[in-house]
Order: structure tokens, then C-alpha cells, then sequence
């Protein structure tokens, strides 16, 4: 789509995009180009020498047998977090749709998680699952199973899953109920006529037509467990314990500024941005689907 | 609502209603808390509100937490002052990128096109060392600028308005030019003043993201003076060996939950509509 009437003039179109063109460049395009030349260096212990390497980074990080483990991390947390989310959304979407009294009093409260940052969320369940002053760790005592998520690596993962999921669905709410009221009555209504009962309803019509979003949300989801949920892990468990919670991006993190492993760290910016463009496309090759849809 | 059916109505009243419970719990708990001494929280884990609501959010603001902490109202003003220098840049930069984008034909106009594009594939998360190399070697860690501008650069938002740009009649810009105003003018009579309900829906998410931005200010500032308070809570959590003192380290998280909640709940038109627009 383009303008049919344009404006014509030789510098301003320049000078009005520089100021976004200068700081993708610098700040943008340059770092990557600088990760994807690292990627291919390796430095002496001493950082006095550096040489060309090919690929052998990559071949170390897949070698890396706790590299692969943050690959099994990251992807238990992302699917865990997403379906948790999505699902505990689209329920919530589907009972606010209908309901009409006090509708706006509960999506107040369901969209006000959206907000908290992922590192505060992080630490307001920890307070909860604290083992000395948490509430829920006090219950689960109470019920007979002991709650110590600083030694029990599955409790740890359970708690930042719970922590990413609480703040998404708020999101997944908003574009479910958006998604819901879009579909036409009259298709609903036709099918009640017929005598399809809610359960039917809303497997035989609602879900189906929700697909672009839910398929939409999934994506965005993974995005955002694989990368937002940074300072949830760096408040609360810092990747522990013993590695348990240690995510893609935890791992880059903690290798490159504690560690200082420069070309590793290069080689996993470069494997993440892989991640990162092929969701991307994924996306919109979906979206663009959508607009013919 | 396509049948009558009272049971089915308390259902989903209850569903809902279980739906909020979950998700106010922790923030209700973390209000609790924060109002009671250190004492209390570690002792009674007290379900309802004490009395030392004042005594500890006067105190993080004023002190901050332990030794080496900035005062809480410090960090609040660091976290304001990024917040907003990234909404309203991100918006100037791609308000202007998008009207360029949209009412001009020139040059490698696609290739910039493009080039804007990519930075949707590559957030701070995946270039932090090259990135942090860059801002260090321009001398602006510690500093406003560091810490805003690596983060100003945004497709999303330069996509939205150029969405918006492509649905304002060409009649406007006809018109305009006909009546002798050159592309500025039109820019600021005509498409900045249509452009609000997008600007005012941009800024709530934008703010959000600015306010809680985590790494990027975990990376840049070392001085103390320029913490956030999103990543100074970091540096509060309790570890272990001396007594935690839970109810202020609550009350420093209430301090960075409420001005971006206020603004989603206050603004929560502009916010819906500015979260589901781009993507359609």
C-alpha cells in the first residue's frame, strides 16, 4: 500500500528518518555484526591475542554438556509457562465474554498483572514460597511435603514458571476476549438453534475460530519466556539451584559479564538472534495470512 | 449470551472471581506484609494489614534499604525519569521515521525501511556484550543517556503509525499542499494532531516498557545513585544470614508495582487499544 500523494523534497526525508536510521545502526546493527564476528574469534587467557576460530565456538557450545541443559531448561520453561498462561487466559477470556454485571470491575483486575515488572513478579512469589515466612511454602508443610526451593531444583523451576505465567496471562486475557468479540453472534446463535450445547459450542466454533490468535499468542508467549523472564530469574534464583533454572539468556549473561568468555558468549548471541529471527518469521508469515483470511 | 441459565451465569461469576483471587493474592500478601514489623513477618505471617504502614515506606523512601542501598524515592525518580525519556524518544524518533517513511518517495527508502525493521529480531537480551562494549567505549555508563537511548529504537512503533499514516485520506495531504503548506507544516497541523489517540496509546505500553526494563540498567549503572528501583529490588531479596527484613523489602516492591499499575488501571482504554492494534 503507498501514498497516492507524496511530498517532494531532496534532504528532509533524511534528515526526518536519521535519528531512528543512527541509533539502529549504532546501537543495533553494529553490536550484531559485532556478536556474529566474535562468534568466529577466539582470545588467549590474557586477551593479548586473538585468531580466527571458523566455527569451533559452535562446536564447543554444542559440546557443552550445561549449555544443552539451559537448551532443556529453557524449552520446559517456555512450554510450561505458554500453556499454563494461555490455557488459565482462554478460560477467563471465554467466562468474561458472556458475562455482562461486573465485567469491567474483573478484566480491571486481570489486566493490572501486565504491568509488574518480571522481576517483581519473581519476588512476589518468592515471598509467598519463602520456606520460613511463604505462606504457600506454610501450607505445603501443613499438607506434608516439604517446600525448599533453594535446594530442590524441580521446586525452583515450578516457582519462576508460576511467577512468568501469573504476569502473562493478563496479555493472553486481552487478546482472547479481543478474538471473542470478534467472532459474529449469529454464528453462535445458529449453532444454539441447532441445539449445540455450550461444551460444543465452543469446540466446534469458538475454538477453531480463535486458532489465529491462540496460535498468535503461542509464539509471542515463547518469545517472551525465552527472553522477558531474565530478571525474574536473576532476582529469585540467579540459575540455581545447581543450574536448574538457568535459561538461554541467563546463561549468555552469566558467561559473558561473570564468566568473560567473549567468543562463547558471541556464539550464544548469535544461536539466540537465530531463535529470535525464525520466530519472528514464523509470525509474520502467519500474519500475513491472516490479512488474506 | 445466548441462553437463559442461572447456574451456568454463577459459574462463570465464579470462575471469574477465582481467576481474581489468584491473581491478587501475591500483591495482596505483599501489601500485608509490608505494613508490620520484621518481627511479625517472620513470626505470625499475618494475613491482615498492622500499623507500620507509614514507618516503613517513610523509611525505604527516605533511607533505603541497609547499607550501600540509595533511598528508595532516589531510585523511584531514576526509574520516572527513564521511563519517560524512553516513551517520548521512541515515539518523536518513530513518529518522524514513519511520516519519512510514508510521504516521501527517495533513495534506498526500502533499505531504511528494512533496516528499522531488524531491530525487531534483535532485542538487548540477545546483543548485551557488544552492546554494553559500544555505550562504555562513548563514555556513557552511569548516565541517562546509556541508559535510554540503546533502547529507543523501535519497530513496533514505527509500524503502528506508519499502519495509521497509510489510513488518513490523501484528501488531507492534497489539500494541504494546495493551500501552500509544505510537508512540515502538514506534519504539525494536521497528522500530529490526528495521531493522538496512537500517541497516548504508544506512551502507556511504552512507559511500561521503560519502567520495567531489568538487564539494560542491571548492565550500565554501577553507581548507586543511578539505580532503578525495578533492579535495585535485586539487591534487596533476602539471602540468608542477617535477619530479612521482609516488610520493607515488600514495601519497596509495592513502590515499583504501583506507578505503571496506576497507569495500566487510570489509562486502561488507551492501553488496551494501543497493546491489540499493531497487531491487527
Amino acid at each position: 500500500m503507498h501514498k497516492r500523494v507524496v511530498f517532494r523534497h531532496r534532504l528532509l526525508p533524511y534528515l526526518l528518518i536519521a535519528p531512528q536510521l543512527v541509533i539502529t545502526l549504532v546501537f543495533f546493527v553494529w553490536p550484531a555484526g559485532q556478536a556474529l564476528f566474535q562468534s568466529v574469534l577466539l582470545q588467549d587467557a590474557f586477551g593479548l591475542t586473538t585468531r580466527f576460530v571458523g566455527t569451533e565456538n559452535f562446536q564447543r557450545l554444542f559440546a557443552d554438556a550445561t549449555y544443552l541443559h539451559s537448551f532443556r531448561v529453557t524449552a520446559v520453561f517456555a512450554a510450561a509457562t505458554a500453556g499454563l498462561a494461555i490455557a488459565a487466559a482462554l478460560l477467563l477470556a471465554v467466562m468474561a465474554d458472556e458475562v455482562i454485571k461486573g465485567a469491567a470491575g474483573y478484566k480491571t483486575f486481570l489486566v493490572a498483572p501486565y504491568a509488574v515488572a518480571p522481576a517483581v513478579a519473581g519476588v512476589l512469589w518468592l515471598f509467598l514460597f519463602n520456606p520460613t515466612v511463604g505462606i504457600l511454602a506454610y501450607l505445603l508443610r501443613g499438607a506434608g511435603y516439604t517446600w525448599n526451593h533453594y535446594l530442590n531444583g524441580g521446586q525452583a523451576l515450578f516457582m519462576v514458571i508460576i511467577a512468568a505465567a501469573w504476569k502473562q496471562i493478563s496479555y493472553n486475557f486481552l487478546f482472547f476476549l479481543a478474538g471473542l468479540q470478534a467472532i459474529p453472534r449469529a454464528m453462535i446463535e445458529a449453532a444454539a438453534i441447532d441445539g449445540a450445547g455450550a461444551g460444543q459450542r465452543f469446540w466446534r466454533i469458538v475454538f477453531p475460530l480463535l486458532s489465529p490468535t491462540t496460535f498468535f499468542l503461542v509464539v509471542v508467549n515463547v518469545v517472551y519466556t525465552f527472553f522477558d523472564t531474565f530478571g525474574i530469574i536473576h532476582a529469585v534464583t540467579a540459575g540455581g539451584p545447581a543450574k536448574a533454572t538457568e535459561t538461554l539468556v541467563y546463561k549468555l549473561f552469566n558467561d559473558g559479564f561473570i564468566g568473560l568468555d567473549f567468543g562463547g558468549s558471541a556464539a550464544q548471541s548469535v544461536v539466540l538472534m537465530a531463535i529470535v529471527i525464525g520466530l519472528t518469521v514464523v509470525q509474520f508469515r502467519y500474519l500475513e495470512r491472516r490479512v488474506h483470511y | 449470551m445466548v441462553e437463559r441459565r442461572p447456574a451456568w451465569t454463577a459459574t462463570k461469576h465464579g470462575v471469574l472471581a477465582l481467576g481474581v483471587l489468584v491473581v491478587a493474592f501475591p500483591v495482596y500478601m505483599t501489601l500485608v506484609a509490608s505494613t508490620h514489623t520484621a518481627q511479625t513477618v517472620m513470626g505470625r505471617l499475618p494475613l491482615w494489614f498492622g500499623a507500620q504502614l507509614v514507618d516503613n515506606y517513610a523509611h525505604v523512601l527516605r533511607v533505603g534499604m541497609g547499607s550501600g542501598s540509595a533511598p528508595i524515592g532516589r531510585m523511584m525518580l531514576n526509574s520516572l525519569v527513564m521511563a519517560i525519556a524512553i516513551a517520548v524518544g521512541k515515539i518523536a524518533i518513530c513518529i518522524l521515521s514513519a511520516f519519512a517513511i510514508v510521504y516521501f518517495r527517495f533513495p534506498l527508502r526500502m533499505t531504511c525501511f528494512w533496516t528499522i525493521f531488524l531491530t525487531l529480531m534483535l532485542p538487548v537480551e540477545v546483543r548485551i556484550m557488544p552492546t554494553f562494549k559500544i555505550v562504555a567505549d562513548l563514555g556513557l555508563l552511569n548516565s541517562f543517556l546509556g541508559l535510554t537511548i540503546p533502547l529507543i529504537a523501535s519497530a513496533t512503533a514505527t509500524f503502528l503509525f506508519r499502519q495509521f499514516f497509510l489510513t488518513v485520506p490523501d484528501e488531507l495531504a492534497e489539500a494541504a499542499r494546495i493551500d501552500g503548506a509544505g510537508p512540515l507544516r502538514f506534519f504539525g497541523y494536521i497528522l500530529l494532531p490526528l495521531s493522538r489517540t496512537s500517541i497516548a496509546a504508544l506512551f502507556v505500553i511504552l512507559f511500561i516498557f521503560g519502567w520495567n526494563q531489568y538487564l539494560w540498567p542491571l548492565l550500565t549503572t554501577t553507581d548507586e545513585g543511578m539505580y532503578t528501583i525495578v533492579m535495585g529490588i535485586q539487591r534487596m531479596v533476602p539471602t540468608g544470614d542477617a535477619i530479612p527484613e521482609w516488610n520493607r523489602v515488600m514495601a519497596v516492591v509495592v513502590l515499583a508495582m504501583l506507578p505503571p499499575v496506576a497507569v495500566v488501571v487510570l489509562m486502561q482504554r488507551w492501553f488496551i487499544k494501543g497493546l491489540i492494534e499493531p497487531e491487527k
